[in-house]
């Protein structure tokens, strides 16, 4: 059975070059746009990878990536994160706040394959 | 009252400064050299006669070895060093504005002038990282860059793709494109201001502040009975319009409700009658206690009246207005003396309060403070207070009738000593 990977974003053509890339690359990509429901598409699937944008509809990224280290069942969950901010003190928030690798947009696909293949094979 | 401990040592400076021997001035002053000495080192006080004689002897009047140099300079100086956090010579800036006056006055502009520009750059910053206009613009041109990036390199990568897949990545490429150039375009618009290769300008409140001082902060169109051309006055004094000129009309219109209900030639007269009293005043023109603040600030001092500041700010600390007086400096934000009535103001509101806030320089400079803080905007149940405290300045009241205020202009140049109200260290101990 193939690898779960849960992209949380908000933007239609990215998570269709995401998908295609992961899928092509032997994953089952699953995807959510809204911030507000994404904790409980988490704890429903749970994934075992989360591909997660900070500027999201409804609740920042932050603020569910804060939610998923305080939750028991998807504390140990590696999380990859997404931003157009590349700016240090968003990239120091995703590093306190427990995420796994912060990655700043326009990225290739190329680094977002790699970076997954190396979080999986981290776990 | 206590002799300053440094006369004897402006004492000294001038003298060397003039190549004058310590017997000689001795001499001339009717003293032994070994007293002169004891007063040069501060050991020995001088005053009166003698004081008055050595001035004599040295050329200068009694005032600049009992007062020294012009406090307001010396504070600036003060500033100028410790906002740079500089390792100079703090105890000698007295000798160096009396010595070098025009260094000191350039040193005094040109920190001004980086503090000016330390402000515009921070403004900048700001507007780059916290504008929300500017941050929504960027973040579409960079999503739309990153989605026709990886649409772009799937489809160049070599490996073979379904026609569907293909026409989906080619019709989202497009349609990245258009909004990449939409959003482009707008991010120009924003970032394109009319007069890029015109001066820099100042903030909207340095615009409104400068145009005031430049009647003096007296509108002498708002002072006719009549009608009046508000929106006319606010396009001649600030030209540029926009936040300036949001923040004038509001001056304006507070100016000419003040003046409509205190008209001038009645007001000054009786303001000199009343002595200047703002609750007598408010009392005889049943007007609020903070319109007679402001209406006495407009007063000028070229028809006779006394040189009065003045000082509006909010809850937060945030100064909303300044008519600055001479001796008193008025910060834009945040880093006034807690201690001013202008703050003590809050903890009461509605009443008025009369003090004199004392200066930490070297003669104690006194000011006759009125100040009160009233509700701002319409009353209603449960909800958060608003209120502004505003402040009249008076310099140099003609007698003290109460103790004055220990208080300084800002904690950094501040050398007083189990303040309570410190809030971080002083520069210049």
């Amino acid at each position: 059975m193939s690898k779960r990977v849960l992209l949380i974003e908000d933007e239609p053509n990215i998570i269709e070059a995401i998908s295609f890339i992961l899928s092509r690359d032997g994953w089952t990509v699953h995807t959510h746009e809204d911030g507000m429901s994404a904790m409980d598409k988490v704890l429903a699937l749970p994934p075992d990878i989360i591909i997660l944008d900070v500027m999201l509809p409804g609740r920042s990224g932050f603020d569910i990536l804060r939610d998923l280290r305080a939750t028991a069942e998807t504390a140990k969950i590696p999380v990859m994160m997404l931003t157009a901010r590349g700016q240090a003190r968003d990239r120091e928030l995703a590093e306190r706040l427990g995420a796994n690798h912060f990655m700043t947009k326009p990225f290739s696909n190329a680094e977002v394959r790699d970076h997954v293949r190396e979080l999986m094979e981290a776990t | 009252m206590a002799i300053d401990p440094i006369i004897g040592t402006r004492i000294r400076d001038i003298r060397l400064d003039q190549e004058i021997r310590q017997a000689d001035l001795a001499k001339m002053v009717g003293i032994s050299s070994s007293y002169l000495n004891l007063i040069e080192h501060n050991k020995r006080r001088i005053a009166g006669k003698l004081l008055s004689d050595v001035a004599l002897a040295l050329s200068v009047a009694p005032e600049r070895l009992s007062q020294g140099v012009n406090t307001s300079l010396l504070d600036q100086l003060h500033s100028a060093a410790t906002n740079l956090s500089a390792k100079v010579e703090l105890d000698r800036a007295e000798n160096m504005a009396v010595r070098y006056p025009g260094w000191a006055a350039l040193i005094v502009a040109q920190s001004k002038q980086l503090a000016a520009l330390h402000d515009r750059v921070q403004v900048l910053n700001d507007r780059m990282t916290y504008d929300p206009e500017l941050a929504g613009s960027l973040h579409q041109v960079i999503t739309a860059v990153t989605a026709v990036r990886s649409a772009a390199s799937i489809l160049v990568g070599g490996e073979r793709i379904d026609a569907d897949w293909q026409a989906r990545f080619h019709r989202n490429i497009y349609d990245d494109s258009v909004r990449l150039a939409a959003s482009s375009e707008a991010l120009i618009r924003y970032l394109d201001t009319p007069d890029t290769d015109g001066p820099p300008q100042s903030a909207p409140v340095d615009e409104v502040e400068t145009a005031l001082a430049a009647v003096d902060y007296h509108i002498a169109g708002l002072e006719r009975a009549g009608q009046v051309n508000i929106p006319k006055l606010v396009k001649d004094m600030t030209p540029r319009g926009d936040a300036a000129a949001d923040l004038m009309t509001r001056f304006l219109q507070t100016y000419h409700a003040d003046a409509a209900l205190m008209p001038l030639t009645k007001f000054a007269q009786t303001a000199r009658d009343a002595d200047y009293d703002p609750v007598a005043l408010s009392h005889q023109f049943h007007a609020p206690v903070d319109a007679v603040l402001r209406r006495l600030s407009s007063l000028l001092a070229a028809d006779g009246h006394l040189p009065m500041g003045l000082a509006v700010a909010d809850a937060s600390g945030a100064m909303l207005f300044r008519k600055p007086v001479s001796g008193f400096a008025l910060p834009r934000a945040g880093a006034g003396c807690p201690l001013w009535p202008l703050f003590t103001a809050f903890g009461r509101p509605n009443q008025p309060i009369r003090a004199e806030v004392a200066l930490p320089d070297a003669t104690e400079q006194r000011f006759l403070c009125y100040a009160i803080a009233t509700p701002v905007g319409a009353a209603g149940f449960d909800a958060p207070p608003v209120l502004h405290a505003t402040m009249l300045i008076i310099p140099d009241p003609a007698q003290g009738t109460t103790e004055p205020i220990p208080g300084g202009v800002s904690c950094r140049i501040c050398p007083r000593d189990g303040c309570a109200a410190r809030r971080e260290p002083s520069a210049i101990r």
